[in-house]
């Protein structure tokens, strides 16, 4: 990354470390990650759970308890700003106006004893000066936005009269009511069947061109990542080990680890099926509590040598925007 | 009893042998209300299944949630009884068996279950979770015998031997899904019913225990009906595949055959609904209006029409029947295959 | 890789995932379940306080009478209603009779009727539960019913209403002593089971819809089985909770009943019955009722706080 700030970037995170106390030790959570955004760019967020990825994006939005998690080093620069240092009111102020974030279980980020149209008003009006009948009428307008049916109707129902797949559309309703820059989205559609999934990742696409919005996607799932990302961040046990665009990423992957993920996907468009055994990574992720010295998947790699133990490789770029942080 | 049934085959086009035959099999769930806990309403979450799998074969079942695949898993192994339907297993109707050959089925059918947390006791140690069918079903005469076996089991699943002295809480996710699939290997059954065994795994450690069931099959010559909602990983541990919406099968083809000239509409716009991990690759996406209606009141005729891009006014009138489309390709559907 | 051998497959698994690597390097030998508890329960200072004094309680009138071998019927009316000196430590009664041999021995009975009613409670809770839990149908709706039934006793008048019918006819079976006690410890346990059964029932409802209940069944393990080895040591961590707080509350009623009159017979000393007979004179020998209250209300207390602390050590959900 340059070191002179580019104007273009909305989030720079810088060698951020995010520890939780916890009574066996520190869990490095996050162990130095850096991480960039552009205006208008999806960024995917890759990795195992464990990984940090989520920690991570709740970092962004200090939405971690502290204590037991503290910021250990870095900084999460918002347009050039750090948010570590910043106050609860200020960081309010960024918070949903400026980044939002939806999570992955839609039914327990919403309050079941509020209509959804109470809850999409009271964050509008939280971030501008309306009255309680525009509020509702601009959230009946949202809820139209994420096509859900019939919304001047909806915005008087409770949460659980909606399907998993509505209730996500609210959220992302609610995500997108004040307009953010930067869209934080937590697994998404990791709690939803195939068909929802596919509905609720064209509603955001749909939703980014209309807003021009920037997305952060938190994933597991390299298929979505590629469906739906222009750049991709690899983390593994609380670090980023590869980043790179998302073509170059699946066509040529650098660390081992990236390979591994990417092979181990059985893949329904090819003609391979069943005669071919699954590429797998062996091993499972090492403790976030006393993390091994030097590379963290050394002990999974299969091409680990005396050296990958020792020190932590840096990330280094290979090709234009393509860094991996490993030693081959 | 040990006639074998006089219902004409429905899906032919399996392996000569067969293991297992469904016929017609429903579940109703009844919905208690009121004050005397009457029943006010019934989920039809099996509507009349009939499926059969061949020995040594694998079939995947594959729906989205509340498709009443895991509970179609269930009634063949009688953990959930049946409302009505016949299960043929070896010439005997499961459904019909009393308590003693119940406990003998038990022997040939296992179930791997989805959940590695809940589905290990935490209060036992890993010998005595896998020892249980040893001691169930009288397998071990002695205590180094049921050891001796123990040990052989775990390691068959790639643990070690110490592994017997722990509590499960020691095991991440996959070493957990391992333990399960000993203790089911344990009175050496023949058909394993496994639901949804890797999806609350990682990716990395999916394909290990994806391939450690490939391995056992090879070894033990096993059956697996493999129940998941993951298509990627049903595709590529499927002989064949049966494809559930709202408690009725709507396809059944051989794994590669569905995948490729997929014939119901359902089927057509699951599998393009699949994201591919590959950028380059740009496909057209059939998208499915709306969600899956309330299984307590399914829609009138063909389940799907509600959904379905290309329903005409008669699909809610006529109830598809499931028939042979091409050798081996079945499907529900009036105006496909 | 198709056709491979089981040696190439152990060779690929997990042999040694590092965490668990990790995990034994720091505890050498494998932590079972109820290992974990007692290490959780440890860290609960309050807990750990509670037991401490209930040990100290338990074990003073376990043993204090052999070190203080002073009769608890010795009447000297030249000592009567003596504040607390060197010849009686706690004092003396309003007959003259040393105090601390009587709380000694008047404790062994609270704590005695404490223990065998929450023994009584818990046994009838667990089995009335357990059956509840396990079957369907009318056995479980008949059983719930008998408990709400219970449950909507009023537990005084009930408690009264019992002694005074069978005291007569337990003393000439049993004995004074003995009689008094069963019917005590019989009477509070019957009507302290009910929580103990709902809970048990509760417990049984979502344990046996749990996936490693359902692989017994799978394999073919017999209801009995499902129980003993899976679903019941699973729900016991909250019923031993409720087990604890059950002999706090036994005791209290013993001393509810005692100090009433329909406890033992006025001869024998507990703690309650000495608050009863120190309470017309409070006045003028405030230690006599003092030292028992005070009895009870440690030994309460420390029951209490035990029970927390197992609650707390039990409960999974709790991140330490």
């Amino acid at each position: 990354m340059p070191d002179t700030f580019v104007p273009d970037t909305l989030l720079d995170i810088r060698g951020l470390k995010t520890w939780f106390k916890t009574e066996d030790g520190m869990v490095r959570a996050v162990d130095g990650v850096d991480l960039h955004i552009d205006r208008g760019e999806t960024v995917g967020v890759v990795g195992e759970s464990g990984c940090g990825k989520t920690v991570t994006a709740r970092s962004v939005l200090k939405l971690i308890d502290m204590p037991p998690g503290r910021f250990e080093a870095g900084q999460i620069l918002w347009q050039g700003r750090d948010l570590i240092p910043l106050e609860q009111a200020e960081m309010n102020r960024i918070r949903a106006r400026e980044i939002a974030i939806i999570f992955q279980e839609p039914m327990t980020s919403l309050n079941p004893v509020y209509t959804v149209g109470d809850q999409i008003a009271e964050v509008i009006a939280l971030h501008q000066k309306l009255s309680p009948r525009q509020a509702m009428a601009g959230a009946a307008e949202m809820l139209r936005l994420v096509n859900i049916p019939n919304p001047q109707k909806r915005v008087h129902d409770y949460p659980h009269q909606f399907s998993g797949g509505m209730r996500q559309r609210v959220m992302i309703a609610m995500a997108l009511s004040c307009q953010p820059k930067l869209l934080i989205a937590d697994e998404p559609t990791t709690a939803l069947d195939v068909t929802i999934q596919a509905q609720i990742l064209e509603l955001m696409q749909e939703m980014k061109e209309k807003f021009g919005m920037a997305i952060m996607l938190i994933t597991h799932a390299m298929g979505v990542v590629a469906e739906t990302c222009q750049r991709v961040t690899v983390m593994y046990a609380g670090k980023v080990v590869e980043e790179a665009p998302v073509e170059a990423l699946f066509s040529d992957p650098r660390h081992p680890y990236t390979q591994g993920l990417i092979r181990s996907i059985p893949r329904i468009d090819r003609a391979v099926s069943r005669q071919a055994r699954l590429e797998s990574i062996q091993g499972t992720v090492p403790s976030l509590l006393n993390p091994p010295a030097g590379c963290r998947f050394a002990a999974r790699c299969k091409y680990a040598m005396d050296i990958c133990t020792q020190g932590i490789p840096p990330l280094k770029e290979v090709a234009p925007g393509h860094r991996v942080a490993c030693v081959l | 009893m040990n006639a074998p049934p006089i219902v004409a085959p429905i899906v032919p086009g399996a392996p000569a042998e067969e293991l297992l035959k469904v016929r017609d099999l429903r579940k109703r769930f009844a919905i208690k209300g009121g004050i005397l806990s009457r029943t006010v309403d019934q989920v039809h979450a099996v509507d009349g299944v009939s499926f059969e799998i061949g020995k040594g074969e694998t079939l995947g079942l594959v729906g989205e949630s509340g498709c009443g695949k895991s509970t179609t898993g269930r009634c063949i192994l009688r953990l959930i009884e049946p409302s009505s339907g016949e299960v043929w297993f070896q010439g005997n109707d499961v459904t019909k068996m009393d308590h003693g050959a119940l406990q003998a089925l038990r022997r040939d059918m296992q179930i791997i279950f989805q959940d590695p947390y809940a589905s290990l006791n935490p209060r036992l140690k890993v010998g005595a979770i896998i020892g249980e069918a040893l001691t169930i079903h009288k397998l071990a005469p002695t205590q180094k015998a049921m050891e001796d076996r123990v040990v052989q089991l775990l390691e068959t699943v790639g643990l070690q031997p110490d592994h017997m002295h722990r509590f499960p809480h020691e095991f991440s996710g996959g070493q957990r899904q391992r333990i399960g699939i000993a203790r089911a290997l344990a009175v050496e059954p023949k058909l394993i019913v496994c639901d949804e065994p890797v999806s609350a795994l990682d990716v990395s450690i999916q394909a290990q225990v994806i391939n450690l069931l490939e391995d056992l099959q090879e070894q033990f010559g096993l059956t697996y009906l493999f129940i998941a909602h993951d298509l990627s990983v049903v595709e590529h541990i499927s002989t064949r595949v049966a494809v559930m919406y709202l408690g009725r099968v709507v396809e059944i083809a051989p794994s590669r055959e569905l995948y490729d000239n997929p014939l119901h509409p359902y089927t057509e716009a699951l599998l393009s609904a699949v994201p591919i991990p590959d950028p380059t690759v740009k496909r057209k996406r059939i998208m499915l209006q709306g969600d899956v209606p309330n299984p307590i009141r399914p829609p009138s005729g063909c389940h799907f029409h509600t959904r379905c891009p290309i329903a005409k006014p008669d699909c809610a009138q006529r109830v598809p029947e499931l028939r042979e489309s091409k050798p081996g390709h079945w499907v529900s559907c009036h105006y496909r295959g | 890789m198709a056709g491979s051998t089981p040696a190439s497959l152990s060779a690929e698994a997990p042999v040694q995932a590092p965490a668990v690597a990790a995990a034994q390097a720091r505890k050498a030998r494998s932590i079972s379940p109820a290992l974990e508890t007692w290490r959780r329960f440890r860290r609960h200072v309050l807990a750990v306080t509670g037991a401490v004094v209930l040990l100290i309680l338990v074990l003073a009138v376990l043993v204090g009478p052999y070190l203080w071998p002073v009769a608890i019927n010795d009447i000297d009316f030249a000592a009567k209603l003596q504040g607390p000196s060197l010849a009686h430590p706690l004092g003396t009664d309003d007959l003259g009779q040393d105090l601390l041999a009587r709380m000694m021995y008047g404790g062994r009975i609270s704590l005695a009727v404490g223990f065998a009613a929450m023994l009584v409670a818990l046994t009838v809770g667990v089995l009335v539960g357990s059956v509840a839990g396990m079957s369907s149908g009318w056995v479980d709706a008949f059983l719930m019913w008998l408990t709400d039934l219970f449950l909507a006793l009023p537990t005084l008048p009930v408690l009264l209403l019992v002694m005074y019918l069978f005291r007569d006819s337990m003393k000439k079976v049993m004995g004074v002593e003995g009689g008094a006690f069963i019917l005590i410890v019989v009477v509070i346990g019957a009507l302290r089971w009910m929580p103990v059964a709902r809970l048990v029932r509760a417990q049984f409802l979502s344990l046996r819809e749990k996936e490693f209940v359902e692989a017994a069944r799978a394999l073919g393990a017999s209801k009995v089985r499902q129980v003993v080895q899976h679903i019941l040591p699973n729900a016991l961590g909250p019923v031993i909770v409720v087990g604890t707080i059950d002999v706090a509350a036994a005791i209290i009623f013993e001393s509810t009943l005692s100090f009433l009159g329909l406890g033992f017979p006025s001869d024998v000393p507990t703690w309650g019955s000495m608050l009863r007979d120190a309470k017309d004179y409070l006045d003028i020998a405030a230690h006599w009722a003092l030292f028992p209250g005070a009895a009870i209300f440690l030994t309460v207390l420390a029951i209490n706080f035990i029970g927390d602390g197992l609650r707390d050590a039990f409960d999974p959900r709790r991140v330490l």
